[in-house]
């Protein structure tokens, strides 16, 4: 299993997701911004970090990089592709994934353990979850513009195709996102974004170790 | 004289300082060299009024990698590495701009952390403001957090630790000192002194423009009229982003060999770096300002050489290796020129291209300023004033409750959940979870921890006491961790040191931070003065800020503050004798005075080592130093961090010969709360260490029985007061 | 070169908290009667080719999903 992890001038936790990669399997390499070239990969991962400052909007600049134009290539052709936070935030403005991220509504940065619930799942085949539904997944988010929002009616549509794969627990969501929406993936089911940055969550000694469900998930979708 | 008396006094130089200046030239400085003498002569720069003191302090251990005098301190950690860290004040900058002037403070501390070669792994802030009740204040603390949070989380440096203080004397003088700790391989470090005739002077990163030329102004050309204040803004303006491409651009750069030193330019820009490799280099240094890339077109040479414009590097490399190293920079998209060249004259030559527009001998400008030894008197009691906001006859219940709800005390949750803790993946404790920060340091197979402390009221009540608590304190932070100290950075902030009582209070408190190190073994690697923090109210509270590194074999054997487990023991481990003198109650009940008991080095470092020990083995399931509000409070804040209640009984400390109140709300070093397995702990005590057992951690209350002065509060009711900060 | 100067304002109907922000903070600042502020973003630029304006802000000025945005021309210099 090999991984590529992009990096941007600004990404902050390229190095973490490399490590969390290794840790749940495989082979892990960054690939600069710059480059096109994602031979031999199997799975991306567009890390969280402040590229290019987030200025104008977050991810806004990073989406034109020459490694976004080779994963929009990548995912086109049902590669998984999965964004943490600035991650998310890119693929959004790339439009391979639906929706936006906005300013948290306290106006304020937070890092804080947060609680998910693995949202309706109809996951492509051979891809199920292997936390049963019901129980949550104990993730650290950290961010500044994380509260997920899109049209009335296209929320309506993501869940009915089981497309809002994370949400935070009741009482969990730290920025007012539109009904409690911590992650969603495509309508093919191999783009999947979320907040919270499961590759903090990899190594007992810095917390909890349920963030490896999610590298886990990417994977079978790559196998 | 030609040169005006008002301009060289607006500058900030006595008429002795100009005239020496005039002799060390041999004839009277042009605008060019007013402006560098006059920053490198400052307070800020030349350290005049405390450069004598601070040759007290020990700098020297086994453990020392870099003393001070480079750009941060460093210590062995071992494997081959060594950590690096500093604290440096942005005070006066962020009285004027809280969020730039934090997050520049940030932003500066890190430069010099990583001009060393080191990588920033961790940020710590020591913030202190007046009473929250004021706008003012509430304004600052916001900013300040926010600035902070701004360029930390931007750069991916975990904020892990910090400490705040809310206190009237800070009102019109609030202190934000930024503390930064890095990892380097010790081969790849380098050091500040420029080296080598021929060899090229290379500015790299953002271009230059009029930052923080303000207190200059007075040099600018007469035709600069009114309306033109936008051509002089005094606020410095921090990029995170544009200092991590800086960042990770310098880091390449010393991998690779090709730089013969590094510094990075902050207070007085090019001037202060310039001057101060060459200083250490033995050499001279010509700079062009016409190479350096500039934000606006039209800045006059001394502008381009006093700018405090963020952001830049300055490197010096050998000729043959200047296009390799302009090469990194372009690849890291941050800017790059060659500015000058390292000579033999032991001259700073400003050159205007083929022009020579100012000449200085390099001696004259970093170790020409005279030092100025203190005057100092103590003062005849308490000069602070008192207000009550406690009656002195509340009940104690009610009194842990405000002392809980007290700002200075209350949890800080609001304001670290603004930081990004976690980014790195070396955090095992975050912010509250333990009394110091820990990181693993797997590149050494061990874990270091962290604190920061300073209590300037109680420095204010005796400044030599007060000061080796502060050092007590960290070490005691630091042996919850498991942690046994390697190194000390310290940030001296106090009034104007003309005046006899702040030169009293600095020149006590750097005594007692010179004698408790010496005692504990550990040397002070580098650090900051920041003096003239005063109004007309009178000085601040002063406060020698505190910042100490220690490492420890294994981060999962660090012990929580909170307790850990239903029905486990609690004890009292140390030679704490509290006292109300200085203490957050006193402060509540307007009774502050002047006094503080002489604390007890040796047989608090012994109750340090026997924690440690204990903590290292797994015998403590948790540890929590008895500080601000007291032992009630301390043993409040672990129940509150747990969500469990406990039933104690404070008779054994009481027959140490103390009264209820005291033992309930009394402070003072040397106390840890420590819980396990009752027979365990109580196998601690010996060796002039004693271990008092006090109760059991269980039910929904914080019950502490003491005498005529029992407290029995909701576990909720505490929880809502600890936890009532925010802006 | 044509002087060009972007207005981007976040969509009516998508919270925006910095507006409310700044809305909630006038009174006490003595300011009475102002309502309905929303916090956007200016973009100042000089363009060889006007006619593009439109595609640049709907590719990277503005997020077209949740900002509208106005192109206005600035005369003179």
């Amino acid at each position: 299993m090999r991984w590529g992890v992009i990096q941007f001038p600004g990404s902050c936790d390229e190095r973490d997701a490399l490590h969390a990669c290794e840790i749940a399997g495989g082979e892990a390499r960054l690939v600069w911004h710059e480059e096109r070239d994602l031979e031999g990969i199997d799975a991306v991962v567009v890390p969280g970090g402040f590229s290019y400052g987030d200025y104008l909007r977050a991810g806004a600049i990073a989406r034109f990089s020459p490694a976004m134009e080779a994963v929009a290539e990548f995912a086109a052709r049902g590669g998984p592709v999965l964004g943490i936070c600035n991650g998310f935030q890119v693929l959004c403005e790339a439009d391979l994934l639906p929706g936006a991220l906005l300013r948290n509504e306290d106006l304020r940065f937070v890092c804080r353990q947060v609680e998910l619930q693995v949202g309706q799942l109809n996951p492509p085949e051979g891809t199920q979850s292997s936390i049963p539904r019901g129980e949550t997944l104990s993730i650290p988010a950290k961010h500044g513009e994380g509260r997920y929002w899109a049209p009335e009616e296209m929320l309506d549509r993501l869940e009915a195709n089981g497309q809002v794969v994370y949400r935070y627990a009741p009482g969990q969501n730290p920025n007012g996102s539109a009904r409690d929406i911590a992650g969603v993936t495509n309508e093919a089911g191999n783009v999947l974004g979320l907040m919270p940055h499961p590759e903090h969550a990899v190594d007992a000694m810095t917390g909890s170790t349920d963030g490896l469900e999610v590298f886990e998930r990417l994977a079978k979708v790559a196998a | 004289m030609t040169v005006e008396t008002s301009k060289y006094r607006e500058l900030g130089l006595t008429d002795p300082e100009f005239e020496l200046i005039v002799e060390k030239l041999g004839h009277e400085p042009n605008d060019v060299e007013l402006a560098m003498f006059s920053l490198l002569w400052s307070e800020h720069c030349a350290y005049k009024h405390s450069r004598n003191l601070l040759r007290r302090l020990p700098t020297e251990g086994e453990r020392v990698v870099m003393g001070p005098g480079e750009n941060a301190g460093a210590v062995d950690i071992g494997a081959g590495y060594a950590i690096a860290f500093k604290v440096e004040s942005h005070n006066h900058p962020s009285a004027v701009e809280p969020f730039q002037g934090a997050a520049t403070g940030v932003g500066g501390i890190m430069r010099d952390v990583f001009a060393l070669g080191a990588r920033p792994i961790a940020i710590l802030d020591s913030l202190r403001f007046g009473e929250l009740d004021s706008v003012r204040s509430r304004h600052l603390l916001d900013g300040a957090v926010r600035g902070i949070g701004h360029y930390g989380n931007s750069i991916g440096v975990p904020t892990v630790g910090g400490e705040i203080y809310f206190e009237a004397p800070y009102e019109h003088n609030c202190l934000v000192n930024a503390m930064c700790v890095g990892i380097a391989k010790q081969d790849e470090m380098v050091r500040a002194a420029a080296a080598g005739v021929g060899n090229a002077v290379v500015l790299m990163g953002a271009s230059t423009g009029r930052d923080g030329i303000g207190g200059a102004s007075v040099l600018a050309s007469a035709e600069l009229g009114d309306g033109d204040e936008a051509k002089r803004p005094t606020v410095q303006i921090g990029d995170p982003f544009e200092e991590s491409k800086v960042l990770e651009c310098c880091l390449e750069l010393l991998g690779k060999g090709l730089l013969v030193s590094l510094q990075d330019l902050g207070a007085a820009g090019l001037t202060s770096s310039a001057a101060e490799m060459a200083s250490a280099g033995g050499v001279g240094i010509d700079l062009d300002v016409a190479r350096v890339p500039l934000r606006e077109a039209d800045m006059a040479p001394f502008e381009i050489m006093v700018s405090e414009s963020q952001e830049r590097m300055l490197a010096v490399v050998e000729p043959a290796k200047v296009g390799e190293v302009l090469a990194v920079c372009e690849k890291w998209q941050t800017g790059s020129a060659e500015i000058g060249t390292i000579t033999d004259s032991g001259q700073v030559r400003v050159l205007r291209g083929e022009e020579v527009v100012g000449e200085m001998p390099v001696e004259a400008l970093v170790d020409g300023c005279p030092l100025y030894d203190l005057s100092p008197a103590e003062p005849d009691g308490w000069i602070y004033g008192n207000r009550v906001s406690l009656a002195a006859d509340a009940p104690a219940g009610e009194a842990l409750l405000a002392l809980l709800g007290s700002p200075s005390i209350a949890s800080k949750r609001w304001i670290f959940e603004q930081y990004d803790s976690i980014v790195g993946s070396r955090t095992a404790r975050r912010p509250e979870s333990a009394d110091a920060a820990v990181l693993a340091i797997a590149e050494a197979g061990k874990a270091i921890a962290v604190s920061i402390d300073g209590n300037g009221r109680r420095v204010a009540c005796d400044p030599y006491a007060g000061t080796v608590e502060a050092v007590l304190e960290c070490a005691q932070n630091l042996a919850c961790a498991g942690a046994e100290p390697l190194g000390l950075t310290n940030c001296l902030n106090f009034g104007n040191p003309e005046k006899p009582v702040a030169a009293w209070q600095l020149d006590r408190a750097v005594s007692g931070l010179a004698d408790v190190c010496t005692a504990l073994g550990v040397p002070v690697v580098g650090g900051n003065v920041s003096l003239y923090n005063e109004g007309p109210e009178g000085p601040i509270y002063p406060t020698p800020v505190v910042g100490m590194v220690g490492e420890l074999p294994d981060p999962e054997h660090s012990a929580p503050s909170a307790f850990a487990g239903e029905g486990d023991a609690i004890a009292l481990l140390g030679p704490f004798m509290p006292s109300l003198a200085g203490s957050e109650l006193a402060k509540l009940r307007g009774e502050l005075e002047m006094g503080l008991p002489q604390p007890e080095i040796a047989a608090v470092a012994a109750a340090c080592a026997t924690v440690r020990e204990a903590v290292r083995a797994g015998v403590l399931a948790s540890a929590h130093d008895v500080s601000d509000g007291g032992l009630a409070c301390a043993i409040a804040e672990a129940a509150i961090g747990a969500g469990a209640g406990c039933r104690v009984d404070l008779q054994h400390l009481r027959e140490r010969g103390c009264s209820p109140e005291e033992a309930l709300f009394g402070e003072g070093p040397g106390g840890f709360v420590i819980t396990g397995e009752r027979a365990q702990i109580e196998a601690l005590a010996g060796d002039g260490v004693a271990v008092l057992f006090l109760g059991k951690v269980g039910g929904d209350a914080i019950e502490i029985a003491a005498g005529d002065r029992s407290i029995a509060l909701p576990l909720a009711d505490a929880e809502r007061a600890w936890r009532s900060l925010a802006v | 070169m044509a002087k060009a100067r972007v207005l981007i304002r976040p969509k009516e109907g998508i919270l925006d908290p910095q507006g409310k922000a700044v809305e909630r903070a006038l009174p006490a600042l003595g300011f009475e009667g102002i309502e309905h502020v929303r916090v956007g973003r200016m973009v100042e630029l000089e363009a060889e080719d006007p006619g593009r304006l439109a595609e640049l802000c709907e590719k990277l000025l503005a997020n077209p999903l949740i900002e509208d945005y106005e192109i206005e021309s600035i005369d003179g210099g």
